[in-house]
């Protein structure tokens, strides 16, 4: 019963962007922090979607592949009084861009809807299939 | 009597299986919709369906010997045979992806209602058959 399946496929684009906004979430509460247990200022993180394997009739669904850690080059900030500050007076901050993330978490949050809007949609569609001949 | 019964239902029995097929192949694009170098696919609705209701048989159909679910097989070509399309994107994207929210969620609308409709019309269908099965 293919209906079903689209359960399948809306669970695997809401888990992976419920995931996705995690990562979002991680980014942006370490947007200043300077240090961390490594002893490193935190970098950003970024997740790589990737299709799950297709299905006989060429559906699939979605799954997180991995997390990145985002290459750009860290911030770098001139506090002399920073007790993180080099010789020169700057202090490395984290890679993250703030308006970058907060656009990933829209992006993130209107897939996330579309994916529910999907599951009520085949749910109402899987009621009235229940209520033929009656 | 009970083969005409087979007959008049077999169309919308067709349709409806077709019908959420397609609504999981929507599904598959609406959820791929931020997944680098996915391509968005579809069917043509009314080709698969003439084929599915006057099948023309392919001569060159040999059965390929498969150790795993993810082998392409020749012959099992789940609900629409190979008749499953890549869609023509409208505007090029950066990361290679094809799907065109609005697009997948205006067809997936129109699936959903015409799956509805199909349900509709096998309800009358039934009605009409009891109501002339009824002794007056």
């Amino acid at each position: 019963m293919s209906l079903f399946n689209v359960f399948d496929i809306a669970s695997s684009a809401m888990s992976a962007q419920s995931q996705r906004l995690n990562v979002v979430a991680s980014n942006l509460s370490n947007a200043d922090s300077v240090t961390s247990s490594t002893g490193e200022p935190y970098r950003g993180r970024q997740v790589v979607f990737s299709t799950l394997q297709a299905a006989a009739n060429g559906a699939s669904g979605v799954k997180v592949a991995g997390v990145v850690h985002d290459p750009s080059p860290m911030r770098q900030v001139f506090e002399p009084k920073h007790p993180f500050a080099d010789k020169n007076g700057y202090v490395t901050m984290p890679n993250v861009n703030v308006v970058d993330e907060m656009v990933n978490m829209m992006s993130a949050s209107r897939s996330y809807q579309n994916s529910v809007d999907m599951m009520n949609t085949t749910k109402s569609l899987l009621q009235k299939t229940l209520s033929i001949g009656q | 009597m009970i083969n005409k019964l087979d007959k008049e239902l077999n169309f919308h029995h067709q349709a409806l299986s077709l019908r959420a097929a397609r609504q999981e192949l929507l599904s598959s694009n609406v959820a791929n919709a931020d997944t680098p170098n996915f391509k968005a696919k579809d069917i043509d609705f009314a080709s698969v369906l003439s084929e599915k209701l006057s099948p023309t048989t392919r001569p060159n159909t040999v059965n390929l010997n498969t150790t795993s679910p993810s082998h392409i097989n020749s012959a099992t070509q789940g609900a629409f045979g190979d008749s499953v399309l890549y869609r023509v994107p409208l505007q090029p994207s950066a990361d290679g992806n094809t799907v065109d929210m609005d697009a997948e969620r205006t067809r997936f609308a129109d699936n959903a209602i015409k799956y509805d409709a199909s349900i509709t019309f096998i309800t009358n269908e039934f009605r009409n058959l009891t109501l002339a099965m009824q002794e007056r």
